[in-house]
This record gives C-alpha cells, structure tokens and sequence, in this order.
C-alpha cells in the first residue's frame, strides 16, 4: 500500500481532473466557471499540503516545540485565493451580461444565435 | 536618491494610478492622469534601460528585506528591452486613444476603463521587472484580469462570449503556471529566480522538476497563443476596444513570451530545455504550423482586425522559431521581432482604429476605396503591412533578416526557405487588403467621411515613423537584442 502514503496527491489529481473535465465536456456557463473552481481549488490543496510536515506544529514560537509547519506555502494561497476569487466574479459578471444579451447561457445556443447575421 | 528606487515606481506608480482613476468624473482629466501615468512608466523604463546598459543588471530588494527571504525585481538588458516596449506603446495608444475611447466606452464606464487600463499596464511592467517566481503569477493575473474585463467592453456583443473564452483559457494557463511554481517550490524551497536557477541543478533529474517544466511550458504557451493553444486569440483582439486590440497585440503576447525566455534560459537552463529535454523539437514543428496555418487563414478573412489577429499568431511563430533554433543568433532574431512586430502591429491597430472610429466597422467589404477620402490612415496602414511582409527599410525586414541568418549558422535550410515562402502568403493577405482598400469604387459609407484628427493621426505615425527608422538604423534593436541574448546564454550552466 506505499501508494496510499501520499493521497494528498491522488485527492489533488482527482479533483483536478474533475474540474478540466467540467471545464471542457459542459456547455452550461456556471457549469464551466464551477469547474475552473474545482481546478483552481484542487491546486490549492497541493500548495497547502506541502508545507506539512509529519509531527511538526503550527508555526508559531513556543517553548518545548521541535520541528514547525512551513507557513509559506499558505500565504502564497492566500494570494491565490483572493485571485480566484476576483476570476470567479468576473467571470459570473460576463456570464449576467451574456444572458442579458443573448437571453441563454448554454453555449451552443449562444453559438448558433451569432452564425446568423 | 529616488533613481534606485526606479524598479519599483514604474509598476507602484500605474497601480496606484488605478483607483484614483476611479475617483474622477471628468473625462479628459481621467484621461490627462492615465496618459501621464503612462508616459512615467516610459521614462522609467528608459532610465533603466541607460543604467542597466551602462552598469549592468539590476536587483532591487523591495523594502529592503534581502532575497531569498523578500521579493526581488530583477532587471537585465532584456527585460529593460520590453519595458521600454511596453511603456511606449502603453504612452502612444493612450494619447492616441482618447476619441476612440469615448467613442466606444459610454461615458460612465470611462473611468473604469482607464483604471483597467492602468492595471493591465502594472501588471505587464511587473511580470517584466519581477525577480520572484510567485510574484510572476500574481502580476500575471492582474495583467489578465484586468485584459478580460477591457476586451468585454467592445461594443459587439460577441466581446462577452470571447472574453469570456480567454477568461477560461487564461485561468486554466495561469493555474497551470501555479502549479509549476509550486512544484518547483516544493523541491528547492525558494520562490527567487536566481536562487531557483542556483539550486535547480542539484534536483533537475526528479520527476517533479520536470512535470513543472511541463506545466510551465504549457502554461506560458496558453498565453502566449502558440498554436495549437491560440483559439482565445482571434476573437478576442477583433471585438475588443480599438484601443484595447492595439495595447494587447504589441505587449501582452510579447510580455508572455518574456515568461518563457525567462523561465527556460535563466531559471532552468538552456542545457536543461534543450540539450536534455530537447524542447526545440516540439517548439520547432509548431512554430512551422503557426505560420503557415496563420498566414493561410489570414488570407481569407472577411474583417481586417481578425485578419491582422491571424496575423499576430504566425509573427509569433517567428518569435517562437527563434527560440527553437537553440542558438544565441536564434534568440536574438526572436528579440528583435518581438520589440518590432510590437510596434508594426501596435501602429496597424491603431490605424485600423481610426478607420473603426469614421466608419463604425472593421468589415474589408464595407471599406473599398476608403485610401481615397482617409489617406493618411491608409498610408500608415500599407507601410504597417510592408513591415508584416519583411520589405525592405522597415523593421520587419531586419527582424526577419537576423532570424533567417540565425536558421543558416545552424544549416537548417528547410527553415529558412520556409521564412521566405510565408512572406509570399503575408504578401498575398497584405496586397488583399490594400488592393480593397484603395482601387474599389468607394461606398457610400466611406465617401463622405474625414481624416482621423492630428491627436490621432501623430501617434500612429510616430508609431510608423518608428518602423521605418528602426528597418534602417539597427544599432539600437540589433545591439540591444545580441547583447541580451549574450547575456542570456552566458548565465546558462
């Protein structure tokens, strides 16, 4: 079972796929942008779950504690995060001005109404 | 005392820029503020490009905190090179832009389209200036965020639904550079290039060093628009604002493929991308396809703006050919067609732009014979196309000249014909355009308009005068460019 040692990553791997896959395979706006979350999401877990470490506390300075988390990688998320945020809200934001002007947010239905002039 | 502090004011000055813009109601003082905003970054950049010329890279330590523990900017001949590109083309399509701006923005969205303009600017100097990995990402993103928001502003409503596709596409990108940073990240501990550069050789064999590399590769390509990654682009730079197709097509491509050449000549190696991982054979048959495929579809657009796009992506081919010949003349041709394919396509757009402004269409049927009643524009238009086909005494000749010397030094002769057999088709799409534009009978849309006014018309010529000036004195392009490229591969281990 040696492989099971690192399923920080097989959850990461899998969640990934999963929001590709709605990326790529829905034709629903929301669907798509829900997807790019999961995405965004399952690279947030990667980052997070490098900075642990087996035994080691919370970084912060107390007497009697060996060995500390690394807290980089969680600031860095943090930034992510305040960036996938502002991704997502522009991205709904185009999706209410889409439907507004073409009364859909399917994509193929979007795609036929601008093939006729 | 605030010369040194220059790295830093270039990108602080357009960020904090951003929301006073917000604040102003009056549309020519919005417009006064953006436009000195910037002309500073302008002048910082050539100031930085004097200094580093004179005295070697750069390092600032923000705040003062030492790296590897605070944030670096790092600044060396090439990235002074694009700085210097993007704060002149962000000064001149400013200045140029105010009427076609008003034009197509309704007036209570100016000031937020100025304040978006200001962030793509800060977020284009400081993917360029920035020495931190993770710093890359987050300029990058603002870079980019604030594009999808400009690009959704044009006024058909199939500006949404592109900006809406780059919007997907560029997020899967940046997520994709992320992850390589993080992996990246994971096996040396540091975010700072030069310190990523000095221990990546201890780990270069691992897997995880190479999946970044992958994801890095594919990430930076998804920006950049390499084939086959490029569908985002088309549609994006036709329904986007005039003003906004003319910033992104000279910078934001260009920006992205700085990425690359920093990432694969100064953090990795060249050792590493070429001689190990040989990356030029993959690079090598894409760029082909991106400009022959480009070049052919070009011909056959209907709308000038999505030709010219088409267009774009076969010059990035060039650029991207450049780099695969794996050679310091290679990377040098790539350097000069990037800073001058900037300025040929950032001069087309804008004349385009001021044909959008009098007619109100970008579409070639509805144009013929306009060379009649706007022909100043129309002059910019065809020097403009002569740089695209490489003719000689304009700077497309040079950057083409440089990159099919580069392909005979490494005896790839298929290469170099291959260059001059896509000129023809540049010829074919350029003379299409201009046959239209000048020998129909003109309609009755374009009889009766004028000349684009003098605020318009001077920064697109000094845009063409530019083209002209540097297809015959090379001394600052090609210098520039083999000096950087030395730079580049002396770094390498």
């Amino acid at each position: 079972m040696n492989w099971l040692i690192h399923y920080n990553y097989w959850i990461v791997i899998v969640l990934m796929m999963i929001g590709l896959y709605l990326v790529i395979a829905r034709a629903n706006l929301v669907r798509k942008v829900i997807g790019l979350n999961i995405f965004q999401t399952s690279v947030f877990i990667l980052f997070i779950s490098i900075g642990a470490s087996r035994g080691a506390s919370a970084p912060i300075l107390a007497e009697g504690i060996q060995s500390y988390a690394n807290p980089l990688p969680h600031v860095l998320i943090l930034t992510a995060i305040v960036v996938g945020v502002a991704t997502t809200a522009l991205a709904l934001a185009l999706i209410v001005r889409i439907h507004e002007e073409y009364g859909s947010i399917d994509d193929s239905s979007i795609h036929d109404q601008d093939d006729e002039p | 005392m605030t010369a040194e502090h220059l790295p830093i004011l270039q990108v602080a000055v357009p960020l904090a820029l951003a929301p006073v813009c917000l604040l102003i109601g009056n549309r020519h003082l919005v417009w006064l503020l953006a436009t000195a905003g910037g002309l500073f970054t302008f002048v910082c950049a050539a100031f930085l490009m004097v200094s580093v010329f004179n005295q070697g890279p750069l390092t600032y330590y923000l705040g003062g905190w030492e790296a590897p523990w605070g944030i670096a900017l790092a600044i060396d001949l090439l990235s002074a090179f694009i700085l210097l590109l993007v704060g002149l083309v962000a000064t001149l399509t400013l200045i140029w832009g105010k009427a076609s701006i008003e034009n197509e923005i309704p007036g209570e969205q100016l000031s937020l389209f100025y304040c978006m303009f200001m962030l793509a600017v800060t977020g284009a100097l400081g993917i360029v200036a920035t020495g931190d990995a993770f710093n890359v990402f987050v300029f990058l993103e603002i870079s980019s965020l604030s594009s999808y928001a400009m690009i959704a502003m044009g006024r058909d409503r199939r500006a949404l639904t592109s900006s809406f596709q780059y919007l997907v596409m560029g997020t899967i990108g940046a997520t994709f550079i992320l992850i390589a940073i993080g992996l990246l990240y994971m096996m040396t501990g540091t975010l700072n290039m030069a310190d990523l550069a000095a221990r990546l050789p201890a780990v270069r064999e691992t897997t995880t060093v190479l999946a970044a590399f992958a994801f890095l590769t594919v990430g930076v390509s998804l920006k950049i628009a390499l084939l086959p990654l490029h569908q985002w682009l088309p549609n994006a730079y036709t329904y986007a604002p005039s003003v906004v197709s003319a910033f992104l097509s000279a910078t934001s491509t260009k920006v992205s493929l700085y990425l690359l050449i920093r990432f694969f000549y100064t953090v990795f190696g060249a050792d590493f991308v070429f001689r190990d991982h040989g990356l030029q054979y993959i690079l090598m048959p894409l760029s082909l396809i991106a400009i022959f495929a480009a070049s052919g579809i070009a011909i056959f657009q209907k709308d000038i703006k999505r030709m010219l796009a088409y267009s774009s992506i076969a010059q990035i081919g060039y650029m991207t050919l450049g780099i695969a010949l794996v050679s310091q003349s290679g990377l040098a041709a790539t350097i000069i067609t990037m800073f001058n394919h900037g300025l040929i396509k950032g001069a087309l757009f804008l004349a385009i732009g001021g044909i959008f402004l009098r007619t109100g269409t970008s579409q070639l049927a509805k144009l013929g014979g306009i060379g009649r009643t706007m022909p100043w524009t129309m002059g910019a238009v065809v020097i403009g196309g002569c740089g695209l086909i490489g003719v000689p005494l304009t700077a497309g000749f040079v950057a083409k000249w440089y990159l099919i010397v580069a392909a005979l030094e490494g005896a790839a002769w298929v290469v170099a014909s291959a260059i001059v057999l896509t000129s023809l088709l540049t010829v074919v799409y350029v003379w299409r355009t201009v046959e239209i534009l000048y020998f129909k009978t003109p309609g009755d849309s374009v009889r009766d308009i004028d000349e684009v006014p003098m605020s318009m018309l001077i920064p697109t010529w000094l845009m063409v005068a530019m083209v002209i000036w540097l297809g015959i004195d090379t001394t600052l392009t090609v210098g520039l460019a083999e000096q950087a490229a030395a730079m580049l591969f002396d770094v390498t281990p």
